[in-house]
């Protein structure tokens, strides 16, 4: 058995890695330095790497973002952190209109390699403003990569990628899988940007998921074994660069799609990948595809009213049980 | 406190002679924009800096070649004064290939990286953080360069610029701020909307920096008071606020006639073009007026020789609207 670790850890090592590596990556955001991050999240970085690498920020988020935008179009590789992704709207315009922009509007004359840590998601009972999985915000801008990491080595080899990528990258954590448990990643471990993993193997129903929900439908499953239904659950890892074609091949055998997404079902990524496989896998279906996602109200705060509208296990094997039968 | 900032030093006239002839080369392109504009060869919108001239002329002369610039949308003459080619920028505005930002960018957006002129950016304040970034990044590599933001006066009151003089002087960064006060926002007087008399300058004390006031119509002042600014910052003394009092020739934008101003006040300021004063001062030095004319001349020259070449320019290739969203140069957004 390899060694176990924490989602949040890997948070930590990955930086590290990179900071080890190469002396132009500096990280900045609130509460990051000598307090680890108020998700622990960069426990050990500023004893290690020091004030010149690890630098603590006032509650400025466009102050923060454009101090990044402008290190990386310099020589740097800078990594933001805004702490809640919810707070990604107080600098929606660098991500909007500033960073993805650049080098398209200039023709080419500038490069933003600079990647945007956030926090996000629900399930934690932080309420409306602190709850939010805002995916979808930054997967309707072109000219951002998203990555929403579902596993401790995946967030060790995604952050290499990212922050190794000459591309800005917005690299969403997520809240409710910081305590989680999975094998650490070996030494040098790099994870290629847009290559879905097929977390578990299945025959007669793919449910594509992204970080939080990859676990909720590996659960889902399992479950679902007693129905014998056997569920191919990918594990999306990017949503841009998306990559359908591993989508596409898994229901050339199962003729049958859920997506399984936390952000609201108005506007959520699961909409384009639905709207990818009726334009390209339409005759690869035998039945409608579903998608269990957010509903589209405000985060609540209660427990029970909170997991009244996130997807969870329960409705998930609802929904595919409903598909397999179509 | 606010300090006003005069123009003591006497530079060389062959310096100023130069000044003269980028501040009309300057003047020359933004009036060639307008007149390509009224033939429809430009589209969109501009927004012209028709005299600002002293400020981007005074300030680059102030700055190493290696310094950083990042500018707004009303940025020609930024682009111009730190390298773009008038031929380049009118190219750009009349969408053919060989514009300075390929045609991908337009008025709004010109750019001239290699020297350092990091690009205009058409949301307001949204460049005064990054400069900040370009300074971080210029002290983490220990290259002792210094980064510099112009702004209009419309962008003291947004969130940006505050959040940006905050962490420019906790982190003492190499940055100047150069707010241009032309008086207007768009078409609201900075004064009725702002708390204070100088909107950017005032602001420097509350955030612990020098805030110095400047004749922003003269080259001369200009350049003197940016130069204290630059020397200190790269001194690793920290950011300074200059704020350059000056006055637009044309409206907003294309569509803006400026009826909102009161015509004494135009006719005041236009008596104190950046141009005329710099030709004055050229006289009181006893410069031969042949010497100025010269200069004047060989400006109307190169702007005349950039709007033909622009004119014949190549159009913009469609296909390019898939170029360089990506590092790699494509758009690819699927694997």
């Amino acid at each position: 058995m390899a060694d176990l670790t924490t989602y949040r850890d890997a948070v930590s090592d990955g930086l590290a890695r990179e900071l080890r590596r190469d002396p132009s990556v500096v990280l900045l955001g609130e509460d990051i330095g000598a307090a680890g991050g108020v998700f622990k999240t960069t426990v050990g970085l500023f004893e290690e790497f020091g004030a010149d690498r690890v630098w603590d920020t006032p509650i400025s988020e466009q102050a923060i973002m454009g101090a990044a935008m402008g290190a990386a179009m310099t020589g740097m590789r800078p990594v933001a952190e805004i702490m809640f992704s919810d707070f990604l709207a107080c600098c929606w315009d660098y991500l909007a209109n500033e960073i993805p922009k650049a080098r398209y509007m200039t023709g080419g004359q500038v490069s933003v390699p600079m990647v945007v840590r956030t926090a996000n998601g629900g399930g934690l009972g932080f309420g409306a403003q602190h709850s939010q999985s805002v995916e979808n915000w930054a997967f309707t801008v072109p000219g951002l990569k998203i990555v929403a990491p579902s596993t401790p080595a995946d967030v060790v080899g995604l952050m290499a990628s990212a922050i190794r990528s000459d591309d800005p990258v917005v690299f969403f954590e997520h809240k409710g899988l910081f305590a989680s448990k999975g094998e650490a990643a070996p030494p040098e471990h790099v994870v290629p940007l847009g290559e879905a993993r097929v977390a578990r193997p299945g025959d007669d129903v793919t449910v594509v998921a992204l970080a939080a929900t990859v676990p909720l439908a590996l659960a889902a499953a399992e479950q679902l074994v007693e129905d014998g239904i056997s569920v191919e659950v990918i594990d999306l890892r990017c949503l841009v660069p998306l990559d359908m074609a591993t989508v596409l091949g898994s229901l050339e055998r199962t003729s049958r799609l859920v997506v399984v997404e936390e952000n609201p079902y108005q506007g959520g990524w699961g909409a384009t990948v639905a709207s990818i496989v009726a334009d390209e896998g339409f005759e690869l279906l035998d039945a409608p595809v579903r998608r269990v996602a957010g509903e589209n109200v405000p985060l609540p705060f209660a427990d029970a009213l909170e997991e009244r509208v996130i997807p969870t296990t329960g409705k998930l094997v609802e929904a595919v049980r409903r598909l397999a039968s179509y | 406190m606010t300090q006003e900032a005069g123009s003591a030093t006497r530079v060389a006239t062959a310096t100023l002679l130069d000044w003269l002839e980028q501040m009309a080369v300057i003047r020359g392109t933004e009036k060639a924009a307008h007149d390509l504009f009224m033939r429809g060869l430009v589209k969109g919108t501009t927004h012209l800096a028709a005299g600002h001239e002293a400020i981007a002329v005074g300030a680059s002369a102030a700055l190493r070649p290696d310094d950083y610039v990042f500018a707004t949308y009303r940025g020609h003459h930024h682009a111009i004064a730190r390298g773009a080619s008038p031929e380049g920028c009118l190219a750009e505005l009349m969408q053919r290939s060989t514009g300075v930002c390929r045609a991908k960018g337009g008025s709004m957006h010109l750019t001239r990286a290699d020297h350092g002129m990091l690009g205009s950016y058409a949301i307001v304040g949204a460049h005064l953080p990054m400069a900040n970034g370009a300074a971080w990044s210029a002290r983490l590599r220990g290259t002792s360069q210094v980064a510099v933001a112009f702004f209009g006066d419309g962008a003291t009151n947004i969130g940006a610029f505050h959040e940006a003089l905050n962490l420019a002087a906790v982190w003492k960064l190499a940055v100047v701020f150069v707010c241009e006060n032309n008086r207007y926002m768009e078409y609201t007087p900075i004064a009725s909307v702002t708390s204070v008399p100088n909107p950017a300058a005032d602001r420097a004390a509350a955030n612990g920096m020098p805030g110095v006031l400047v004749d922003g119509n003269d080259v001369v002042a200009v350049h003197e008071a940016m130069a204290t600014a630059v020397d200190r910052a790269r001194a690793g003394d920290g950011p300074t606020v200059l704020e350059a009092l000056t006055y637009r020739h044309f409206g907003h934008s294309r569509t803006d006639p400026a009826t909102y101003r009161p015509a004494a006040e135009v006719e005041e300021w236009l008596a104190r073009d950046p141009l005329i004063l710099a030709r004055r001062r050229l006289a009181e030095w006893g410069v031969p007026q042949a010497d100025v004319d010269a200069v004047e001349a060989r400006a109307a020259d190169t702007v005349a020789a950039a709007s033909r070449a622009a004119q014949d320019a190549p159009p913009a290739d469609p296909e390019d609207a898939f170029t360089d969203v990506w590092a790699d140069g494509g758009w690819a957004w699927r694997t």
